[in-house]
């Protein structure tokens, strides 16, 4: 309880962005939803977009259109540079030494596919151990369970303690031991915000030499990143949760590891040199980008990386701690609320999860709908998290940089209507 | 149109938080389960005949208030019906929220118009139906599996 004391105290400060500014730059928080002035809290889904992002992604079509690394004619090559240019914003954003590090896929779901057949099937051997928690997404979960059945691989988890929200790090060192190859872990959970103690889960996977994966889709987009000091081999996150386009996730990787990787998709594009006995492929990052990408995406996430940097990377993070603790304040006000995840918002996101007596999530979710605010509701696509806490499914709201307490209030207010209708 | 007019009314959360069909029917002539993998919701149905009759009908299961309302009045309007008839009230209440059917349940069963109101939130269709799809597809399959009702 003293924590949460201590960061309503933060909370009480004025906020650390000009919010009105911001809002203004987002068209859709103009709209209406179901008559009502819409409220957005779905962020952990996606982000909305900014104009200079929209107005990126319309100006390669209306200005551009040609194909990348291709034509040698001005528009191709004008296109080709700016998609090459994302690729170093994105490089400088993370903290990476080469873009070449920085690979562009669809999502960080496939990123993560992309180390698998990539990196891991090759080199798991019966036996061999991957290590991941209890707290991840799916799409930092499944692909790694299908490898351990295809590789006679064992899977092991870092349990969640239920009551605290927090991960058991007390027994590391044997769920993390010399068998272990692989070390894939969230570094935000999507469902609750929780930012597990990584530089201790990557220190003990480098102790016994396994590669390092981090699943940043909810990270990346609301702090400051450094992979360097991170010391992870691989890092994947997604543009469209961190004001992109949709359909642009990022691999980034340790250049040897990326080197020693196999493409996934083999194509056009991607080779060097094709003749009919061989073909020699591109270097890192082109091998693995077969086919035409999505160039437009990919450009409109360069704006959207200069959008972020312009507002400061700190800011949005020291924004979204203190609209979590307002929230966590009004909340305890209602008294059939749940809420989940480390009573230490410090070491949260800004993401609440919650429940309202016995209503479930989709109602509530239908009631907060009817009142014009957006969230996520159900399992979120963690199924083992939610069977670890033994519910079926939260609510979740999360905040990014253009929410303010308005929007909580909103959020509180129709909460009370659930309760209402519940009681 | 308004939430607590269409959806939150009594007759729907009083049947949501009913706990008398609530149960696993360990004798069961027949047993199936539906999800919708999307929401979460998942409900196991179980079915106890005598003859051509529904004996005992009951379910378990996690879902919102519409699906878990809809299924305890399931529940409640086919205990005691002949195979047949089932199918009838299955199909009406299918053509109530997918058709425009406008429903003519007997009075004994009318509660089963409460959830006519669903239609107007079309994502929460599917809701109101998990259980009455897995009920059908139970039915059918028992049928064409020589069931001989």
């Amino acid at each position: 309880m003293s924590t949460i004391q201590s960061s309503v105290a933060v909370g009480a400060q004025s906020s650390a962005l000009d919010v009105r500014k911001i809002r203004e730059d987002f068209p859709i928080l103009k709209r209406t939803m179901n008559g009502k002035p819409f409220v957005y809290l779905d962020n952990g889904a996606t982000s909305l977009k900014p104009q200079a992002v929209i107005d990126a992604e319309i100006g390669y079509y209306t200005e551009l259109g040609a194909n990348i690394h291709r034509g040698v004619y001005e528009f191709s090559e004008k296109a080709s540079a700016l998609y090459d240019q994302a690729r170093s914003k994105v490089a400088g954003f993370i903290g990476a030494r080469d873009a070449r590090q920085v690979v562009f896929t669809k999502s960080a779901t496939e990123s993560v596919n992309l180390i698998v057949y990539g990196w891991a099937l090759k080199n798991i051997k019966p036996g061999d151990e991957i290590c991941v928690s209890e707290i991840e997404h799916h799409a930092n979960f499944v692909p790694w369970q299908m490898l351990a059945e295809r590789c006679g691989a064992t899977l092991r988890f870092i349990p969640l303690l239920p009551a605290e929200g927090t991960l058991d790090l007390s027994q590391l060192d044997q769920l993390i031991n010399e068998r272990t190859r692989v070390v894939a872990v969230t570094a935000m959970s999507n469902v609750t915000g929780y930012m597990p103690p990584l530089e201790l889960i990557l220190r003990r996977a480098r102790a016994v030499g396994a590669i390092t994966v981090v699943d940043g889709a909810q990270w990346v987009s609301h702090t400051a990143v450094d992979v360097e000091s991170l010391d992870t081999d691989f890092l994947v996150f997604s543009a469209h949760k961190m004001c992109g386009p949709t359909g642009v996730g990022v691999l980034y990787g340790r250049e040897q590891l990326l080197e020693e990787m196999d493409p996934f998709l083999f194509g056009g594009d991607m080779v060097q040199r094709v003749r009919k006995e061989k073909t020699v492929f591109k270097q890192i990052p082109d091998k693995f980008e077969a086919g035409t990408p999505n160039i437009a995406g990919v450009i409109g996430f360069g704006s959207a990386i200069d959008y972020l940097l312009g507002v400061g990377m700190e800011a949005i993070h020291a924004h979204e701690q203190q609209l979590l603790a307002y929230a966590m304040q009004q909340v305890s006000n209602v008294d059939t609320i749940t809420t989940y995840g480390p009573s230490d918002l410090l070491s949260r996101g800004g993401i609440l999860s919650f429940n309202v007596g016995d209503a479930h999530p989709h109602d509530t979710g239908t009631i907060l709908d009817e009142d014009g605010i957006a969230v996520r509701t159900g399992l979120h696509c963690a199924h083992p998290f939610m069977h670890a806490l033994g519910i079926p499914g939260t609510t979740r709201a999360s905040f990014y940089l253009y929410n303010d307490k308005q929007d909580v209030d909103r959020l509180i207010a129709s909460v009370r209507r659930v309760a209402e209708i519940f009681a | 149109m308004s939430l607590e007019e269409d959806i939150y009314k009594e007759i729907i959360l009083d049947n949501y938080r009913s706990r008398k069909n609530r149960m696993r029917l360990e004798d069961a002539d027949l047993h199936s389960e539906g999800a919708n993998p999307s929401c979460g919701d998942d409900v196991e149905l179980f079915i106890k005949l005598s003859g051509d009759t529904i004996e005992a009908v009951s379910y378990e299961g996690i879902g919102c208030s519409i699906c878990c309302a809809s299924a305890n009045l399931l529940c409640e309007s086919l205990r005691g019906r002949s195979l047949a008839e089932a199918q009838q009230i299955i199909l009406q209440y299918r053509d109530m929220l997918l058709e425009d059917g406008e429903p003519e349940f007997a009075e004994e069963i009318s509660d089963l118009e409460a959830m006519q109101g669903v239609k107007n939130y079309p994502v929460r269709i599917k809701c109101a139906l998990l259980a009455w799809n897995t009920v059908r597809d139970m039915l059918q399959n028992s049928a064409g599996g020589g069931q001989g009702g």
